[in-house]
């Protein structure tokens, strides 16, 4: 009798397993991504963190090169063939394939609930009712310093607009290093680590964006133009031809030690720590008087979806619950220093350089890109317009009051503002 | 009455003719055909729809399209102008001097200068970079070197410099090919012309003026044209020096990169294929009506010299 059972039970139990790994092999997930940077650490940390906790699931990271993802993607969903994970550019790119009924409506999955409204922006329907993709990281903005050139100057972190300057005019006098390292070359440098760097603190942040989007602030109106006028005050402390210094060159300045301030992305993080032998600190774009609340660049920068034709949904969605969850935003952001988790429950970073840098959102108030969501649509772009102009700005080929109004005037040319 | 015996089908003359014809129709006729027609659509809420000349008029009507097209057609003319100027004149005499019998070296040389033609413009535009480097580069150290720093400039990063420095890249790289080919012209004027003229005292720089660069003029024409062409279909070289947005502000856009950046996109702004393709069959035309003056106005004015 008890041996019949046994029997039943083993029986069963061996059915059941057979079952369980039918179905493993049923339930195969593939992310779709550009970063193939980070292969490995999918590979190596992220995947066997999930498929421990659930078994049956597997999981493949197929990355393809950054410059072909956007149109390989797009010819693998039209045929069919494109993963069950699709990592998501912010804004429009993923908006579109959204709208395309590629990417299913994530609105309801359970962990959503642990970002803010700002994190999602990126990956929100204009209304802002569906969200289409789980935020994964998002880059900061502000000031890589070499400390050992402040040590021996004496110079302290500035927090204020005049110690910066001040800062910058006590290096340029002792001549031993380079002020600031930074070109104009490839434009983007004076865009992004110029106007958006130091452009939230003038605007504040979410307030001026949203009000810009709105049609209620102009890109002519003094807290626009403001960010400018800094940018031109820059150029006296940039290296010597920094007109043709390349971004590779503000690189290798800095990393040389040759420089003492770089206007940075926390994407350097990872690269600065291997290459600079010198001590690094970092600093949130000065006020302009101590005290005043201040207001970083938070830029939403990758996320992840579901491919709306995906046959393994379910364990797809579950799979985007953890990657929303506080275990996965603790890997991800640990193995990738600069790339901060967009998670609201905090995580404790273990490199000093990116602890100083996530330590901003405590005491200033994130946005994210002011020409990103909405305003780029249309024709003159306004992000690339913004390139173009801040260079101008920095070089002192045109003054700030003419580039605002040139991309004023562009945005006024096909952007109206919901009234 | 009788009829003409039938003539038999030639048949040859096709089966000749087919292989060119269908590669040369797979490849260049259908796709001009291709661009052409999507010249003509729009994407209407994602469905292509036929609209006319509605792209065209977009691209000389709205300011925000016409500006960069005609500040891309000024700029890719002054580069032709350069180009015309400075390689032309340097490959006549680098040939002239080539097919002089004293110069010694002779064949080392033409292949050094032959050499750059044949490298990538990845390289090319990377390594004069470098060279221009105000930070690491070469230039301004050479400059140094002789005492004329102050002559340096960081000049692929000026308005006003840009786009000249970029075409005297593009001239160092291209010189090679009219070398080449007005020194086979030179090589082929029989020497009993040579002796004629030296019999009737005409030697040294006045031979070369009055007898060779006449014999010459016709492969000088082909240059152009081929030089020509070559300018109005250029873009790697911008593209990989200066990045599709060819700053500073626009200073070395040419219509190459300001058809790339309306076809593919760049950064946020999404690729319009129906504005690239306008763009193209501008460039298409542009370079027609370049050739069919040359072709018809100034390739039959040429004399020919049979010998």
């Amino acid at each position: 009798m008890t041996k019949k059972l046994l029997t039943t039970l083993l029986g069963g139990a061996s059915l059941l397993a057979t079952a369980g790994i039918a179905m493993a092999a049923d339930a195969t997930l593939t992310i779709e991504s550009w970063r193939n940077d980070d292969l490995s650490i999918w590979q190596d940390k992220l995947i066997p963190a999930f498929e421990a906790k659930n078994p049956g699931i597997k999981v493949t990271f197929a990355p393809s090169a950054p410059t072909e993802y956007d149109a390989a993607l797009g010819a693998k969903l039209q045929a069919g063939s494109a993963g069950d994970l699709i990592s998501c550019r912010p804004f429009d790119k993923s908006l579109e394939l959204f709208k395309k009924g590629n990417l299913a409506d994530l609105s309801a999955l359970s962990g959503m609930e642990n970002f803010s409204d700002t994190a999602k922006a990126a990956w929100q329907t204009d209304d802002g009712k569906s969200t289409f993709c789980v935020p994964m990281a998002s880059v900061l903005h502000g000031f890589i310093y070499n400390k050992d050139a402040f040590d021996k100057l004496g110079i302290k972190v500035p927090e204020t607009r005049d110690e910066f300057f001040a800062a910058l005019d006590k290096i340029k006098a002792d001549g031993t290093y380079i002020p600031m390292a930074m070109g104009t070359k490839d434009l983007w440098e004076a865009a992004t680590m110029g106007y958006q760097n130091i452009g939230p603190n003038y605007w504040k942040g979410e307030e001026g964006r949203l009000a810009l989007i709105k049609g209620t602030q102009k890109l002519t109106d003094p807290d626009w133009v403001a960010p400018f006028q800094e940018l031109a005050k820059w150029k006296p402390y940039l290296g010597d031809g920094f007109e043709a210094q390349t971004y590779p060159d503000s690189q290798n300045l800095f990393t040389l030690g040759r420089a003492a301030i770089y206007p940075a992305g926390s994407w350097e993080i990872g690269l600065f720590n291997t290459q600079a032998q010198f001590k690094m600190g970092a600093f949130p774009p000065p006020v302009e008087k101590a005290g005043d609340t201040c207001y970083i660049s938070d830029h939403t920068d990758i996320g992840m979806g579901l491919n709306a034709a995906s046959k393994n949904a379910d364990a797809a969605k579950k799979f985007l619950t953890w990657v929303a969850s506080p275990e996965f935003a603790d890997i991800y952001a640990n193995a990738l220093p600069g790339f901060f988790s967009l998670n609201s429950t905090p995580v404790k970073m273990q490199d000093p350089l990116a602890q100083e840098f996530v330590s901003w959102r405590g005491k200033c108030k994130s946005t994210i890109r002011s020409t990103y969501q909405i305003l780029s649509r249309g024709t003159p772009n306004l992000e690339n317009e913004t390139w173009v102009e801040s260079a101008n700005v920095i070089n002192g080929t045109e003054t700030p009051e003419q580039a605002a109004k040139k991309l004023q005037d562009g945005l006024d040319s096909w952007y109206k503002p919901a009234k | 009455m009788t009829t003409a015996p039938k003539r038999a089908i030639r048949w040859h003359i096709g089966v000749f003719l087919a292989p060119a014809v269908l590669i040369y129709t797979a490849i260049m006729i259908l796709p001009l055909v291709g661009t052409l027609q999507l010249a003509l659509f729009k994407a209407v809420n994602q469905v292509q729809t036929f609209v006319g000349l509605d792209n065209f008029r977009t691209l000389f009507g709205d300011p925000n399209w016409s500006v960069g097209f005609w500040n891309a057609l000024r700029n890719n003319t002054w580069f032709f102008v350069i180009h015309m100027l400075v390689q032309n004149p340097i490959g006549v005499m680098l040939a002239a001097l080539l097919s002089s019998p004293k110069l010694r070296f002779s064949a080392f040389y033409r292949t050094a200068i032959f050499v750059p033609t044949v490298l990538s413009f990845v390289i090319v535009g990377f390594a004069w970079k470098l060279i221009l480097s105000p930070l690491w580069g070469v230039a301004p150290n050479l400059l140094d070197l002789v005492g004329l720093k102050f002559l340096f400039s960081p000049w692929l990063g000026k308005e006003s410099s840009a786009l000249i420095a970029l075409s005297l890249v593009s001239v160092w790289q291209f010189v090679g090919i009219p070398m080449m080919l007005i020194y086979a012209a030179l090589l082929s004027i029989p020497d009993e012309v040579i002796e004629a003229a030296e019999c009737d005292g005409v030697t040294g720089m006045a031979q070369f003026w009055k007898i060779k660069l006449p014999l010459i003029l016709p492969a000088i024409g082909i240059i152009s044209i081929l030089t020509f062409v070559g300018n109005f279909n250029a873009f790697d070289l911008i593209y990989t020096a200066q990045g599709a947005l060819a700053g500073p502000n626009y200073s070395t856009d040419i219509l190459g990169t300001f058809l790339y950046r309306a076809f593919f996109g760049f950064q946020l702004q999404i690729g319009d294929p129906n504005m690239g393709a306008a763009i193209a069959t501008m460039m298409f035309l542009i370079i027609l009506a370049g050739v069919c003056v040359y072709l018809f106005l100034v390739q039959t004015r040429l004399r020919r010299y049979q010998f």
